[in-house]
């Protein structure tokens, strides 16, 4: 039977990839991640799951444990956060360009230096370029189905590619929350063993990860783009498959807030997303057109869906947890970038911060829509100390 | 011919890319002063010499060039030699 508990995110996750039944899990802790892998390395030492725990030296050798597994074609898990990420990088390239379905948790957080361990989205936006698969989750529950969809959706004979599922670092990982968890019965009905067309046997040899000189490397890469594409129609169908199996329809590639009829729309990703809901309402009550559009899939990056949900808006208000530093907004210029050419054009304001953890309280956004309102704003840091910064 | 998902390949096509394209010095054996120590053939870094009873050959397909042959060989029966032309 289903239950409802009351558990903290960190606990919410590694149930959620327990009952996937990975075979191998590699991992090295790190803070805010730490309870994910602690709780796995429990279970399968009390031997409720049947996988292999790989204690490593490091996220470089995580990544790389799970890509040779995960080649021999089991179902692997690692996970992640900030400096962990950035290490564990260099293989994730190696493991989308072999298109290996790894599920990765990365429970974001600040990059030093300076060190932060609180919660902003630089680490899993650093790692945007590397053909992966990106899902954020608003809450525990929405990282724990995340999680389970993720498989399905890394593991799709059309897809093939790892998926990074995001949660925020204490705010998911660390809050304890009412979460519904699914029962072994449940999960396997939804998601059948992996059985992959091509792996490492020695009956079979192969090479992956194979040399490929300026003949060969552009197409590789060209399919690549192409392939996590049209990955967003498997996601939107495994997405409603979990709504069947599940009762819980977690929406589209973006969840759209009262957008419909909204004269101004903040964009965002995360937990923070939850705040400024409540946000909206109160706007609403007030007789103003507020809405919110959370991007659940970031990578591929649903330039159709923003488009469609928003071109009949006013003003677009981007926020985000994260700077390119020596660009700015990282999330707002692809955003812009969706309405460039098109017939419809929004005024589009991106603000940056809650870096570092920093808080965010409702009022703050509300002084953000009134300024996207008023004029278009670029690159602006929001809840500043000014006291810092001048003399 | 469409590339296979995650381009993975048969084992030991490697074998395809000649690399001794790109030397620009080559290892002549002389087989004069050989004692048969075979620190040729373990110090090679590319795997290209073999050869048995102190006569000992290099595969120019693969040889870049690198010299350690040469250095190595204490009995100095190794000649490196400019192929720039």
């Amino acid at each position: 039977m289903k239950k409802t508990v009351i558990v903290e995110g960190s606990k919410a996750v590694s149930e959620a990839v327990k009952l996937c039944r990975p075979k191998v899990i590699a991992a090295y802790p790190i803070t805010p991640q730490t309870h994910i892998v602690e709780n796995l390395s429990q279970i399968v030492a009390d031997g409720e799951l049947d996988a292999e725990f790989v204690h490593v030296e490091s996220e470089h050798s995580a990544a790389s444990v799970v890509l040779g597994a995960s080649a021999t074609g089991v179902r692997t898990y690692t996970s992640s956060s900030s400096q962990g990420l950035l290490l564990l990088l260099e293989v994730l390239y190696n493991l989308a360009g072999m298109r290996l379905p790894v599920v990765i948790g990365c429970v974001n957080r600040a990059v030093s230096s300076p060190l932060n361990i609180w919660n902003d989205h630089q680490d899993a936006i650093t790692a945007r370029d590397a053909g992966i698969i990106q899902l954020w989750a608003e809450d525990a529950q929405e990282a724990l189905d995340m999680h389970i969809q993720a498989y399905k959706i890394a593991e799709n004979k059309e897809v093939l590619f790892p998926v990074i599922v995001n949660l925020d670092g204490y705010i998911i990982s660390h809050t304890f929350e009412a979460v519904e968890i699914p029962t072994q019965e449940e999960v396997d009905s939804f998601l059948p063993p992996y059985q992959p067309e091509v792996y490492l046997t020695p009956k079979n040899p192969l090479s992956f990860g194979a040399f490929a000189d300026w003949n060969y490397y552009q197409e590789v890469r060209q399919i690549m783009q192409e392939t996590i594409e049209k990955s967003k129609e498997v996601i939107l169908e495994i997405t409603k498959d979990f709504a069947q199996h599940f009762g819980r329809d977690n929406g589209s590639l973006v969840e759209k807030y009262k957008t419909d009829d909204a004269e101004t729309v903040v964009i965002a990703m995360g937990s923070i997303c939850g705040i400024i809901k409540e946000l909206v309402d109160e706007l609403r009550n007030q007789g103003k057109k507020v809405g919110l559009l959370r991007i659940r899939v970031y990578r591929p990056f649903p330039k159709e869906e923003i488009y469609q949900a928003l071109k009949n808006v006013k003003n677009i208000a981007v926020f985000e947890r994260c700077l390119s530093v020596g660009s700015g907004g990282i999330v707002a210029n692809e955003v812009k970038s969706v309405f460039y050419g098109k017939e419809k054009q929004p005024r589009i304001s991106n603000f940056i911060g809650g870096l570092g953890g920093r808080d965010l309280p409702k009022d703050l956004f509300r002084g953000i829509v009134e300024r996207a309102e008023k004029e278009v704003i670029e690159n602006e840091f929001v809840a500043v100390r000014t006291e810092l910064i001048k003399d | 011919m469409k590339l296979p998902i995650g381009f993975y390949a048969q084992p030991g096509t490697s074998k395809r890319n000649k690399t001794g394209t790109w030397r620009t010095q080559k290892p002549v054996y002389l087989h004069k002063t050989c004692t048969g120590c075979k620190f040729c053939v373990i110090h090679c870094p590319d795997g290209c010499v073999s050869g048995d009873k102190k006569i000992y050959d290099v595969d120019l397909d693969y040889c870049k060039g690198c010299g350690i042959c040469a250095q190595i060989c204490p009995v100095d029966d190794i000649e490196m030699v400019s192929e720039v032309r």
